[in-house]
């Protein structure tokens, strides 16, 4: 028998994968792959949830993350076409004009 | 199933109008574009009339997704007003820049959108769609400079750390959902108040939630984006950054903290005080070193949400009514000195380091007299705005005996008083530099500017009407 807990277990390592990506990797692609995996693991948080209280919202809200995730990937990859376009570069290492 | 169209009528007019613009933008010549801006003007007087027509109205609408409560439309009003003042002077920025206008003011209007349903909101689903809403907007905004380096750059920085405090937010509120069955406000803080015996995964929620309204906010230690952030944007969005969107998620946390976990208070207390003071130490001590004036004017942001979270912690009604009063204040003076630097930066923002400023206050007496009554507000000394702002906040912390949060209030904001008090000596004691362009003040930023002065003056001599209006709107 599958459980909650396992759905937890999984959901928290996917998110720790998402975490340490966006924190160690240095190309924007794939830190905006692993702000995705973050969103994911919610999704499969909230389903998990939503099954375990037989209480539909949470699938609802899965989808409207879903639907989020793709409206901000779309502005991300803009914004990094913008970026490519004036400096030619992919590494957050050297988008460095401004530092604080 | 009840449908109460009034309670969501000013983000109708918005959301008609934000597409109306949209379809318009082929058919309008881009020199002609200008009159666009006057369409989404017509577009938020509507939404003001959308407010008047549900004043005073109280309602759960939309199966209790939406409050129509007076705190709700206290933060409209508000919302409307920030908006209004910067679509005005982005009119005057975009054709001086010569950027892309029908699509920016398309996107002011959707992210004012996210901001009324922010403050609304009596749902997670809703306010998580209300942030994102304003969020995607503002990240696009942000790099609207599409050929300048130091936009994009601010555009993607903005981005990369929305986008991950986003998921921890989301990964909050699921964990919220988990423990309490319901993603509606006020069912969450039934299933709260009827189950004493709190769970881990409850906890685990309310911090992650706080991490995600931290980023939004700019509180310290989640505050480092913003520094850049600001530098980097067009000015009218740095003003939107800096009161709208700080002022949506501040407001969203209010209620959430208010009305959803009310008997978590000692717990959320515990961790809001450490961050206060480090939020108003940070930004008043790293504004001391700052020499671009956008920079400087960032960290008195950080410093300014410091303050407001002294009032947040002390969770008495006092404190919401203090949290509304500081937010306009804050919103008059900020807006204020940013209006000024847009003025005094001129094409491309080239002067925008304090130095620019030596002997303006000679050169141009108005701009001298506004900019320095702004930041005299800002270092909150007496008979400006600032001030009584700070008093309200400071007291109703006091009222819940915080007293070591006040005296490090206190202690913050003098050391605030040498940064602000630079850029005005400097303005009247500096040596006046001879121009290439000459600085020029358009009619409407100078009405726009007289008014926010006198604004700012009047709040701070004369408080009690918006007093008042602060107190209705504090009571849930």
């Amino acid at each position: 028998m599958v459980d909650i807990t396992h759905y937890l277990v999984l959901s928290t390592i996917v998110f720790s994968i998402g975490v340490v990506g966006v924190l160690t990797r240095r190309n924007v692609i794939i830190i905006l792959m692993s702000i995705e995996l973050m969103l994911n693991s919610v999704n499969l948080n909230l389903v998990a949830f939503s099954d375990q209280l037989q209480d539909p919202s949470g699938q609802v809200f899965a989808i409207f993350v879903i639907t989020v995730a793709a409206a901000e990937a779309a502005v991300g990859l803009g914004i990094i076409i913008a970026l490519f376009r004036n400096k030619e570069t992919v590494n957050v290492d050297e988008i460095d004009l401004m530092r604080g | 199933m009840d449908i109460n169209y009034t309670a969501i009528l000013p983000e109708i007019m918005l959301s008609l109008v934000g597409i109306c613009i949209m379809l318009l933008i082929p058919f309008v010549p881009r020199e002609r574009q200008t009159h666009l801006g006057y369409l989404a003007l017509a577009g938020i007087v509507l939404a003001f009339f959308g407010v008047a027509m549900g004043w005073g109205q109280t309602d759960l609408a939309f199966s209790e997704m939406i409050f129509q409560d007076d705190f709700g439309q206290f933060s409209k009003i508000f919302f409307l007003f920030v908006s209004t003042v910067i679509l005005l002077i982005s009119m005057n920025y975009l054709e001086q820049e010569k950027l892309f206008q029908g699509e920016f003011f398309v996107l002011l209007l959707f992210a004012t959108v996210g901001m009324l349903f922010m403050a609304t909101s009596a749902d997670l689903i809703m306010t998580f769609l209300g942030l994102e809403v304003l969020s995607i907007s503002t990240y696009i905004l942000a790099g609207f400079k599409e050929r300048e380096r130091k936009s994009s750059e601010a555009a993607w920085k903005y981005f990369l750390l929305g986008a991950f405090s986003t998921a921890f937010l989301l990964y909050g509120i699921a964990f919220v959902y988990g423990a309490t069955g319901s993603t509606k406000y006020l069912q969450i803080a039934e299933a709260i108040q009827a189950s004493p015996d709190y769970s881990l995964i409850l906890f685990v929620g309310l911090g992650l939630m706080m991490v995600g309204f931290g980023f939004k906010v700019a509180l310290a230690p989640f505050h480092a984006w913003t520094p850049d952030v600001y530098e980097g944007a067009p000015i009218p969005i740095t003003a939107l950054l800096a009161v709208a969107s700080k002022g949506a998620a501040l407001l969203a946390l209010v209620r959430i903290l208010y009305q959803v976990f009310p008997d978590l208070s000692q717990q959320w207390q515990a961790i809001l005080w450490p961050m206060a003071v480090m939020t108003m130490a940070i930004g008043n001590i790293a504004a001391l070193t700052q020499s671009n004036i956008k920079r400087m004017l960032a960290y008195s942001s950080i410093a300014h949400a410091g303050y407001l979270l002294v009032g947040l912690t002390a969770h008495n009604p006092l404190a919401t009514q203090g949290i509304l009063f500081y937010l306009v204040a804050y919103a008059f003076m900020t807006l204020g000195a940013l209006i000024v630097v847009q003025i005094v930066g001129r094409r491309e923002e080239q002067h925008t380091t304090i130095e620019d400023y030596n002997g303006i206050g000679y050169r141009y007496p108005f701009l001298g007299i506004a900019l320095s009554v702004f930041l005299i507000s800002l270092a909150g000394i007496p008979a400006t705005a600032g001030f009584m702002g700070k008093l309200f906040v400071f007291s109703a912390a006091v009222q819940s005996q915080m007293y070591g949060l006040v005296v490090i209030a206190l202690v913050t904001s003098a050391i605030g008083l040498y940064y602000y008090l630079r850029v005005i000596v400097s303005m009247y004691m500096g040596e006046f530099k001879t121009e290439k362009i000459p600085i020029t003040i358009s009619m409407p930023l100078r009405i726009i500017l007289t008014l926010l002065v006198l604004g700012t003056l009047y709040l701070g001599i004369l408080p009690g009407s918006l007093l008042n209006l602060a107190e209705e709107a504090a009571s849930f």
